[in-house]
């Protein structure tokens, strides 16, 4: 499991490479926070290389989107494949993010 | 076919919960079970029961202990876990969907246990959970 942040133009992107869930949540929130920090405001999280998101990777979603905005950012979520866009529907966060098809979708939707 | 039981003792560490659920769902796997129930269902709601266990049965306390049995067969999982803590009521946990609740950043662990699992139960003391997910019925040829 691992977070690859990179820089494509003012857009932050985050590869999640493995799961989202309670044991390593906290270091997303970090890095994106870090990134926050520094002056980002437009951050692209591609799922593309993603297994599965427990609740508290849907938990940790919720809190640095609602961050983000906080900061006058936006956020996009991208390539979440046919089992996270289950969890995304069934708990309505499908409602709450802004959710691409791919990275390329999400990168010239800001 | 006779299931294959398992039992882990678990530390009460977060860290070890990624490995607990790909060592059931192997088990399972290899006993012939669903490859996309275990994909999605099981790893998600077998996460959800360790991680709820861990930081609110156990209090995230390290001297404490998560039980697992399960039980798998090609048919049928079935998985118990327990904690050392004084459990809880699970009778009064909010509707995460609700648009007052979908901001919130918890609150969803047992909402998706019980839309991912066929069957949910709670002990009575509310420190156990016992989970079963059935493969999907086959067509007669």
């Amino acid at each position: 499991m691992s977070f690859d942040v990179k820089k494509q133009d003012d857009v932050t992107v985050i590869d999640v490479e493995g799961q989202l869930i309670v044991g390593n949540r906290q270091e997303l929130k970090q890095k994106v926070l870090e990134e926050l920090e520094g002056g980002a405001r437009k951050f692209l999280i591609d799922f593309a290389d993603t297994g599965y998101i427990d609740s508290s990777g849907l938990g940790v979603l919720v809190s640095l989107s609602k961050k983000i905005r906080e900061q006058g950012g936006e956020l996009r979520l991208a390539n979440l494949n046919d089992d996270l866009r289950t969890l995304f529907e069934l708990t309505k966060l499908d409602t709450l993010f802004h959710i691409a098809n791919s990275r390329d979708e999400a990168l010239t939707s800001f | 076919m006779k299931p294959v039981d398992l039992v882990l003792e678990l530390p009460n560490d977060l860290r070890a919960i990624e490995r607990a659920v790909e060592f059931l769902a192997s088990r399972a796997r290899e006993a012939g079970f669903d490859e996309g129930l275990l994909r999605l269902n099981f790893r998600v709601g077998v996460t959800e029961a360790l991680a709820n266990a861990m930081l609110y049965g156990n209090r995230g306390d390290e001297k404490k202990h998560v039980r697992v049995d399960a039980s798998v067969t090609a048919e049928r999982v079935r998985v118990r876990v327990r904690d050392e803590g004084g459990g809880f009521d699970p009778d009064h946990l909010e509707d995460p969907t609700l648009p007052v609740n979908r901001a919130r950043v918890g609150g969803r662990g047992i909402f998706l246990i019980t839309k991912l699992m066929d069957q949910v139960e709670f002990n009575e003391a509310g420190n156990a959970i016992t989970m079963v997910l059935n493969a999907p019925a086959r067509e007669a040829p």
